[in-house]
């Protein structure tokens, strides 16, 4: 790729990125992006992330939010990116909207932990854990837009490699993010 | 195969026989088979479904799309209290809450004996003289405290609504200034004898004289559309007549309709002779069904007289007859378009256009609609000539307009004014003092500041189709603008995403500001979903959605900003409550278990 003429960014871009209530596929999906990972990192820098195992997020451009916020900690998580990130992404359906976590919501709390840890087949005896080390979960699955400002959203379960791909080096080039159809579809 | 639904019960194989089992009349069927118990069991939409050779999902599609259709059942005295923001001005909530106290009822639930069930409904074109509601389809407007207590009475002794005393039911005209159209005294036939000597030919050239332009707000030549028409390919042409007055703050065709019903039959009548139509229509929305029974009866004395029928005023080949076709309470049917589908049988889902009713309308066949207003004021040109009529009025708006004025003025009800009128001198003859704002053209119009009320009524400067809802400086314009989102969202048809998706979803962001949660970033959002809804909607009910909220964004910006309670960004939730059921569960109280909703700036 080629920066935008006139203006090459100055300095590498710092990019932190989680996953939330997910499941990695985003971030697995971002690998996808094959050879294009060389070109990358001339251009950006990973701050907290999988790939980097840095622990605490700092300051930084461009953050990647995969997943739903689905307890206090993803929350505090969130929270932390958005003040960091000058720009957040919600990447993959789960933060767009929840996505399947989510599917829990049209149930109580006490129905999902009591089905899964008290009443299931086998189980004597089950307690809720409760150990304070544990963050506790939220009534409802939330899409992290409820929580904290977002800047864009790239939809998508997952958003393939070329899409995730075509969106970071227009954010990257100064151009609004712009997926075309090829990239955008819904099967 | 499954087996034959069991045969219908007599008086639905009545009604299903009476409409001729015409999958077309699919609406009125429903709406009379809903009269038998009051709701649509679904044993009887099969029926329906099956006598009429149509699919069970349109049946229920159909049945699911009007809000007076109801597929569970609702309580033998029905009561809807009008919800327009005139109502709630009037109290309209506290009334419906004393109510449902007395009555020992939930709002939108039925009592368990089924005796009764309350809830709200879009506008009922009461606001002259509301607060207002619906009881079994019966209009009883200036609800107070003390007529609360006598019908919650009356619902216990389970009184029929015929015992009821009669001035509940009575519905005042309000005529506080007459013009032009409202003035004529004429005897039935005149016009049309005026017309039909002048020839087919002669009449259209009397309108293209006139500049008449639709009342019914978009302002279209009303010749140009009944040339169209005449012009189009095809025999069996159609008038239809819109009396589907939905917009909020709009009441003048029901007084047109109950004061001078023959103006607008023979103005049906005058296009049906420019048009050379044979069948015409009234589309009359639910919410006036009270009226059908005295203009069924304009309708017999017309026919009786010759003004309707084979060979009208003697003229050979002039055919026509008229026939009311009732609305189940649905906005979106006052769009032409969806009104046609509505009149055929089907969800009132607008068309896309073209082609336009004029060559293809109802049944495929070339249609002219008109407003109401529109019909009746082609008397005044049959009876004086277009060039008279072409002289009142301004360059561009020719004639008079009838205002429907509520909200806060002293003398509410039906003006007549020459187009041209400011809105500072409408405001002086109505009584209103300290006005803050005036909503013209209902939830879809504009909304006028004090500095605006120079400006003219008139096609050219504030076009309306009649509505103008007066605000003084007690109101708060963020509470008018988000009682018509939900206005929106309520009525919005569920055809495209822009508009069924947009309207919840800004009616999602005013109630996160109403409720303490609003965040500047919130009005950036709602400036977006503004512009989405007034570019991606298929009609103009999603064009028109955000004008409530763009208009008083501008110009009451601090109704806005005294809101909000973050200038970055907020949860429309609280971030703690929502680990309370965890909380309870794990019996948890550290420091851990708690969020704070509104994050401390760590910069």
């Amino acid at each position: 790729m080629s920066p935008a003429p006139g203006s090459p960014p100055a300095r590498k871009l710092r990019v932190p990125t989680t996953s939330l209530a997910g499941c990695f596929g985003c971030h697995m999906s971002f690998l996808d992006i094959d050879e294009h990972l060389f070109e990358l990192v001339e251009l950006i820098e990973f701050d907290r992330s999988p790939l980097t195992d840095i622990k605490e997020v700092g300051p930084c451009d461009i953050g990647l939010i995969e997943g739903g916020v689905c307890n206090a900690e993803n929350v505090h998580v969130l929270r932390a990116f958005r003040r960091q990130c000058k720009t957040l992404i919600a990447l993959g359906a789960c933060a767009v909207n929840g996505g399947l976590p989510a599917q829990r919501n049209h149930l109580s709390l006490s129905e999902c932990l009591r089905e899964v840890y008290q009443f299931r087949p086998g189980i004597e005896n089950g307690q809720i854990p409760n150990d304070p080390e544990l963050p506790l979960p939220l009534d409802k699955v939330r899409p992290i837009h409820e929580v904290v400002r977002i800047d864009y959203f790239l939809p998508g379960c997952p958003p393939s490699g070329p899409a995730i791909w075509k969106f970071l080096t227009d954010l990257i080039a100064g151009r609004t993010p712009r997926l075309s159809d090829g990239l955008l579809h819904y099967d | 195969m499954s087996a034959l639904p069991p045969n219908p019960a007599a008086p639905l194989q009545a009604i299903l026989r009476r409409h001729g089992h015409d999958p077309s009349a699919l609406l009125q069927i429903l709406i009379e088979a809903q009269d038998i118990d009051g709701w649509l069991p679904a044993p009887a939409l099969t029926q329906i479904a099956a006598a009429l050779g149509l699919p069970r999902a349109r049946v229920e599609g159909v049945a699911g799309f009007y809000s007076f259709l109801y597929d569970r059942p609702v309580g033998r005295y029905r009561v809807l209290f009008s919800d327009n923001i005139t109502d709630r001005m009037l109290g309209n909530r506290a009334l419906l809450d004393a109510l449902c106290r007395k009555l020992w009822v939930e709002p939108d639930k039925v009592s368990e004996d089924g005796l009764v069930s309350i809830a709200t409904t879009s506008c009922t074109g009461l606001c002259d003289q509301g607060p207002a509601m619906l009881i079994n389809g019966r209009a009883i407007g200036q609800l107070n405290h003390r007529r609360i207590n006598e019908i919650a009475e009356l619902i216990r002794q389970q009184r029929p609504l015929d015992q009821w005393p009669a001035e509940y039911f009575h519905i005042d005209d309000n005529i506080r200034r007459r013009d032009a159209l409202l003035q004529l005294d004429m005897l039935p036939g005149a016009a049309l004898a005026a017309a039909v000597a002048r020839g087919r030919e002669g009449w259209l050239a009397e309108m293209q004289a006139s500049n008449l332009r639709g009342r019914g707000g978009a302002g279209f030549a009303t010749a140009v559309k009944w040339a169209s028409a005449r012009n189009a390919a095809g025999t069996r042409k159609v008038v239809v007549c819109n009396a589907d007055e939905g917009e909020p703050g709009t009441f003048k065709d029901r007084v047109l309709l109950n004061t001078c019903a023959d103006l607008v039959f023979e103005g049906m009548t005058l296009a049906a002779w420019a048009a050379g139509a044979d069948s015409g229509f009234l589309y009359l929305r639910g919410e006036y069904r009270y009226l059908r029974p005295q203009l069924e009866a304009v309708l017999a004395r017309r026919r009786t007289a010759g003004l309707l029928g084979k060979g009208i005023l003697g003229e050979a080949g002039f055919d026509f007859d008229i026939t009311i076709h009732l609305g189940a309470g649905a906005y979106v049917c006052g769009e032409e378009t969806a009104l046609l589908e509505s009149l055929e049988g089907k969800r009132g889902t607008p068309r896309i256009r073209p082609p336009f009713p004029v060559t293809h309308g109802y049944l495929g066949r070339p249609t002219v609609v008109n407003n109401v207003e529109t019909l009746a004021k082609t008397c005044l040109i049959a009876l004086e000539g277009g060039a008279a009529f072409a002289a009142t009025g301004t360059a561009q708006s020719a004639g008079t307009k009838l205002l429907s004025i509520s909200g806060d003025c002293a003398a509410p009800g039906i003006y007549e004014y020459p187009f041209g009128v400011s809105i500072a001198r409408i405001l002086e003859d109505c009584g209103a003092s300290d006005t803050q704002a005036v909503q013209v053209g209902g939830a879809a119009g504009i909304c006028l500041a004090a500095y605006e009320f120079q400006r003219r009524i008139a096609y050219e400067d504030v076009p309306t189709a009649g509505a103008f809802m007066i605000f003084d400086g007690s109101r708060d314009l963020f509470e008018v603008a988000r009682a018509f989102v939900h206005f929106f969202a309520h009525e919005s048809c569920g055809f495209c995403t822009p508009c069924r998706v947009g309207t919840a979803l800004l009616r999602g962001f005013m109630d996160k500001l109403n409720d303490g949660h609003g965040a500047k970033a919130d009005l950036a959002d709602i400036d977006w979903l503004d512009r989405l809804l007034k570019n991606a909607s298929h009609c103009g009910l999603g064009s028109a959605a955000p004008n409530p909220v763009i208009d008083t964004l501008q110009k009451f910006r601090p109704a806005y900003e005294r809101r909000l309670v973050s200038l970055d960004f907020e949860p429309a939730f609280d971030l703690d409550a929502a680990l309370a059921e965890a909380r309870q569960l794990t019996a948890r109280d550290d420091p851990g278990a708690h969020l704070q909703t509104h994050e401390e700036d760590g910069r």
